[in-house]
């Protein structure tokens, strides 16, 4: 079964030396034929935050948005940017990162040469991708189908979503850490999904709540980005506002990324 | 298999510049289990170095801290002058590792697999070359959840040998081979350390480490209990004579020279001078006219050293025991 394998220690220093684009990709392409073909998560990335956003629309024909100054269709469109970035970026990939590691995957890629933090950004690539492509999507759509204005802000917009795709997967990286199989990664996202999608004013925007809730829910995880987002495509938010958003993202970055540090496992507990 | 052991000295091992130096090395578990107890060896340029064990020796608890996956509760660890918990970079674009169970996503195809190496390896083989290496060459568009575990072993071989790596460390790679596999897999790894690389194994096949190793070291409880070339290892042991002692006869009656032990009719002599011991009972067998039934003489093997080792509790006395009978390691 071998051959051609003499001149192993000569010839071993003088191939291809990687870098860290190439790695990223390689793992990257292979996630993606992985996110391909499991069926279940491609339709839910896919099809979910449409679904969403048309049921939210319905939703929001009940609430009182007068203080907001916002349409039903400008609400329902920027809280599905963050649906988006809840479904396709944090659910999926605390279900991968869980998967890869209990197949011993992530184990067996650090005996190579890319390094810990590409593994887990290399393993994200596809689902930041995707997510991308959907906020596309949206705001094409928003635009071209429902009157909705051209972003006011791109740069805040393309910060909000960034940041998003980011803190989405490192807090996803430190769900895995508590979720022992793939089925429960259905019940460990929970959490995360709820608070966000009830209380960082994807579909009911803060302006709405009363005041002591409304303060305590400018605190939650998602709340800097999906305001971030809202001011970038619509307008309208103050220095002030923008400020806290932009710390409540940055905040709660530094803390996922500190959580991943301290808790996430390469193996499963044995 | 043919049991053609290498000459140690000569060719292309290099004892004088060592590639593994381990240095009273520990690791404990958050439990408080001590895997790994001060365990020191060296593995030189071009060596073939076998950690032998049964299960729960701490083999793969040692080869997760040589591979930089764990990071030692104690002592030193140095792969190509480097520390590979701390300097990662440095060691893995040189090193190549099977672990025991492959991490392989089930998904994916057996090539896809390989691509996906590629990319995070430098100097990588072609992946054709790289599966025609392990015989896998047929399987390429099989997702891996449809291989053998045989193959899945064959898959981990040929993406640990994907970089043409100096320093090649396989946690038991033969295990889950049927016979021919694993005859091939020898093959290989010999043909890799006659090129030059230096290989660190695990095992619980005593024929491999045998047949393979330049040198060996036996695990037990988290220590090394014996260390050396197979030889040395095999020497530090007593040959055995067995035999029924025939009907009428006493074991008091047996010469002796011979230093006999009986347990019922069941007699067993152990010897380092099995010729002259055994020409004595056949002598003596002649001169009673008496037969021997189940007759059985065996000069010492890795076998024997080893299953006494593993009956033995860790600290016990064993002839020639200590990690100082190997020429390179440690004190």
């Amino acid at each position: 079964m071998s051959t051609a394998i003499t001149q192993t220690v000569e010839e071993s220093t003088e191939g291809p030396t990687t870098t860290r684009a190439g790695r990223l990709g390689a793992l990257g392409r292979a996630e993606m034929t992985l996110l391909i073909r499991n069926r279940t998560m491609l339709f839910t990335a896919l099809f979910m935050p449409l679904l969403l956003i048309a049921s939210a629309k319905s939703f929001l024909q009940n609430v009182d948005l007068d203080g907001t100054g916002l349409s039903i269709m400008e609400i329902a469109m920027t809280g599905g940017i963050g649906m988006v970035l809840l479904l396709v970026v944090y659910m999926n990939l605390t279900s991968a990162y869980t998967a890869r590691r209990e197949e011993l995957v992530l184990k067996r890629l650090r005996t190579g040469e890319a390094s810990d933090a590409e593994i887990l950004a290399g393993t994200a690539l596809p689902a930041a991708s995707l997510a991308v492509a959907q906020c596309v999507v949206l705001i094409v759509a928003g635009i071209a189908l429902l009157d909705i204005s051209a972003p006011q802000r791109p740069e805040l917009l393309v910060l909000g979503v960034l940041v998003g795709i980011g803190l989405m997967a490192t807090l996803a990286a430190a769900s895995a850490a508590f979720t022992r199989t793939v089925e429960s990664a259905q019940i460990t996202i929970l959490p995360m999904l709820l608070i966000s999608s009830l209380g960082s004013g994807l579909f009911t925007p803060l302006e709405t709540l009363p005041d002591k809730i409304a303060s305590f829910c400018e605190l939650l995880p998602m709340t800097g980005v999906v305001t971030l987002v809202r001011a970038g495509w619509l307008g309208g938010a103050s220095g002030g506002d923008l400020a806290m958003a932009g710390l409540n993202a940055l905040a709660w970055l530094v803390l996922s990324v500190f959580a991943v540090k301290l808790w996430f496992r390469w193996e499963p507990r044995r | 298999m043919t049991r053609t052991l290498r000459d140690h000295g000569a060719g292309a091992t290099d004892v004088d510049r060592n590639v593994i130096e381990v240095e009273r090395l520990r690791r404990t578990y958050s439990g408080g289990f001590q895997a790994v107890n001060e365990i020191s060896f060296t593995v030189g340029e071009g060596e073939l170095f076998a950690l032998l064990g049964t299960n729960g020796a701490g083999k793969t608890s040692t080869v997760e801290m040589l591979e930089g996956l764990a990071r030692p509760s104690g002592g030193t660890v140095r792969v190509l002058g480097h520390d590979p918990y701390t300097e990662r970079a440095e060691v893995r674009p040189r090193t190549g590792v099977m672990l025991q169970e492959g991490g392989f996503p089930s998904d994916l195809t057996v090539k896809e697999t390989v691509r996906m190496w590629s990319g995070c390896t430098s100097g990588a083989r072609p992946t054709g070359e790289a599966l025609d290496l392990v015989g896998m060459g047929k399987r390429a568009d099989v997702r891996v959840k449809q291989l053998s575990g045989g193959e899945k072993r064959r898959l981990d071989l040929a993406l640990a040998l994907l970089g043409r790596p100096e320093v090649l460390f396989l946690d038991e790679p033969t295990t889950g081979l049927d016979a021919e596999g694993r005859r091939d897999t020898w093959d290989l790894v010999r043909e890799l350390r006659d090129g030059g690389t230096t290989v660190l194994l695990t095992t619980h096949y005593l024929e491999e480490a045998e047949g393979l190793a330049d040198r060996l070291a036996i695990m037990h409880g988290g220590r090394i209990v014996v260390s050396g070339t197979p030889s040395e290892v095999t020497a530090t042991r007593p040959a055995r004579i067995r035999f029924r002692l025939p009907t009428g006869m006493e074991p008091g009656q047996l010469p002796l020279t011979l230093m006999a032990a009986a347990d019922g009719r069941q007699i067993e002599i152990r010897t380092q001078h099995l010729q002259r011991d055994l020409a004595e009972l056949l002598r003596w067998a002649e001169e009673f006219g008496v037969h021997l039934d189940k007759l059985d003489a065996r000069s010492a093997s890795l076998e024997e050293a080893f299953l006494d080792i593993a009956a033995q509790r860790t600290g016990a006395t064993v002839p020639g025991a200590g990690t100082n009978t190997g020429g390179a390691f440690a004190a």
